[in-house]
């Protein structure tokens, strides 16, 4: 499925940081669901700020408009407000992006196993995220940190328990 | 003969000279001494020797120091001489040609005859003492006559005589070239001047007359300084511009109903120094008129921009008419950049960009800045 841009992306005042304050809140709004969208569809969990500046989210060939990093640097900021990133390096120049926060993956998460029944069984992380049964699930796929960090908010609402096995790590659900 | 002192041999001023005689040799008491032979002067108040060989060598004693004088007549092989009987030298006397001498008195030889009539004639100053009761003063020292009148120096003592001499003469030269004497004559009728206004003004009283005023400022242009008089008093302004202003407000609301209502203030500037031709306007004075526009009820305003930018527009000239008509080009163009703008409404390109701008910050248009310029959209956010 190709990813759909939204109207703005055509918009070449969409790439240049407007100094309204109100039009630059919209605008940022507008980034902020483009990108966290755009991360979703290409299932990116990590971002890196050089690579993104040349990324088609961030450059539009066709009007010819591309973000500053400046610019891109004021639109992680309001992502990482909002939850949505976290920073790996001091630099800033790795990020994590979390399309969905660990709380939202942990509810599908436990949707997911509720809804199959399978409440008090044992799971190996590889198994979630990459077994044969959870190939249809959004959660398919899911880098292991934010899997992890997903079931931790399970845990912390007793719903999960991360447990050590041999030499990985597993989850059991309650 | 050390009552003699050195002289230039000028005669000071209410000093005459009564008689001179040439070939008079002078005797330190009885010894010929080591002047030559020389010109004898009688004067009111001196008795001068100049060597006839060397003029600069004149030696000279106030009469005053003569107590006495005798004839002596000459004989074969002998001069006629006067002798002369002298007081002693005062402390106080300056260099003369001799330091000390073991006689009190001297002997003038008249090789070349003369001695009667001298005789006579220094009886008759010696009787009169001229001396006494005519003030002399220093002759005015020239350049040349100091040159004619220097005396000889000999010796060590010679050469600082000259020394002191050169050093007051250059003394004198330099305190008459830094002579502020017609300086501060003049300055005196400007301090007047400036005192009288100054009072005037303090007192309230009486306006100051035209003239004095014209005076005063010629004085302070000639000195470097722009009219001082500030235009301003806490925004009362002066009759000047108002005056000034209530021309303005004639003047400018034909070209500006040309311009769409709006001129930045520069273009006014030059409209109106254009028209005036003579007695053109300062920056200053221009906008300081304007500033008045709106206590004088006048139809324009004086309005400044965010970027600093000043214009004059009329009143009637309603901002969000503007703006709407600018969102209204925008949008049929698509886009627009303010170079675009001007040229669409025959406005410059400074007031075109600030209109932009301003519908901008009223949030109707937004921005596109890239590398192929800046170009204002609809704000479709």
């Amino acid at each position: 499925m190709s990813f759909e841009w939204p109207w703005q992306y055509n918009f070449p005042p969409f790439f240049t940081l407007q100094p309204n304050v109100d039009t630059r809140q919209k605008q940022l709004t507008a980034w902020c669901s483009l990108a966290l969208s755009y991360c979703r569809h290409q299932k990116l969990y990590t971002l890196d700020v050089m690579e993104a500046q040349e990324s088609p989210v961030f450059n539009n060939k066709k009007i010819q408009r591309k973000l500053s990093t400046d610019t891109i640097q004021v639109i992680f900021e309001e992502l990482r407000k909002k939850g949505n990133l976290e920073w790996i390096d001091k630099n800033k120049t790795r990020c994590l992006i979390m399309w969905r926060r660990p709380e939202e993956w942990g509810k599908l998460i436990y949707q997911w196993v509720s809804n199959n029944g399978m409440t008090n069984s044992v799971f190996t992380l590889y198994e979630l995220s990459n077994g044969d049964d959870t190939e249809n699930e959004e959660f398919h796929g899911l880098e292991d940190w934010l899997l992890l960090r997903s079931l931790q908010t399970l845990q912390l609402e007793r719903k999960a328990e991360i447990i050590t096995l041999n030499e990985s790590k597993g989850v059991k659900f309650f | 003969m050390d009552r003699f002192v050195w002289s230039s041999g000028l005669l000071e001023i209410n000093e005459t000279l009564v008689i001179q005689q040439r070939g008079v040799r002078l005797y330190d008491g009885e010894e010929k001494g080591k002047m030559d032979v020389g010109i004898l002067l009688l004067s009111t108040h001196r008795l001068l020797w100049r060597d006839h060989k060397n003029h600069d060598c004149c030696i000279a004693m106030p009469l005053s120091q003569i107590v006495l004088f005798e004839e002596q007549a000459g004989g074969i092989g002998k001069s006629a001489k006067i002798v002369v009987h002298l007081h002693p030298a005062p402390s106080n006397k300056e260099p003369g040609p001799y330091q000390t001498s073991k006689y009190s008195y001297i002997k003038l030889s008249f090789k070349e005859h003369g001695q009667i009539e001298f005789s006579r004639r220094l009886s008759e100053e010696m009787t009169q003492r001229r001396w006494e009761h005519v003030p002399v003063s220093q002759p005015i020292n020239t350049s040349t006559t100091s040159q004619a009148g220097r005396t000889r120096a000999v010796g060590i003592v010679g050469i600082e005589r000259k020394l002191e001499e050169k050093r007051k003469e250059m003394d004198k030269n330099i305190s008459e070239l830094f002579n502020t004497e017609p300086f501060i004559s003049q300055a005196k009728e400007m301090v007047e001047l400036s005192r009288s206004i100054a009072s005037k003004i303090k007192d309230k009283q009486g306006d100051i007359t035209e003239d004095e005023t014209i005076r005063f400022k010629s004085y302070l242009l000639s000195m470097g300084i722009a009219n001082p008089v500030t235009r301003e008093t806490h925004g009362s302004g002066t009759h000047y511009h108002m005056q000034l202003a209530k021309q303005l407000g004639e003047i400018l609301l034909a070209p500006l109903e040309e311009q769409g209502g709006m001129m930045a203030l520069t273009e006014v500037y030059c409209l109106v120094n254009r028209a005036r031709g003579m007695e053109l306007l300062s920056p200053e004075d221009l906008v300081n008129a304007c500033k008045m526009f709106e206590a004088l009820k006048l139809p324009l305003r004086l309005r400044i921009f965010d970027s600093g930018v000043m214009v004059i527009q009329l009143q009637s000239h309603s901002e969000e008419e503007m703006i709407a008509s600018a969102l209204d080009n925008v949008s049929e163009k698509g886009s627009l950049t303010s170079e675009e703008f001007a040229k669409l409404l025959g406005l410059s390109v400074l007031l075109s960009k600030e209109r932009l701008l301003l519908a901008e910050k009223m949030g109707h248009l937004c921005r596109d800045d890239s590398v192929e310029g800046l170009r204002f959209y609809p704000n479709l956010f």
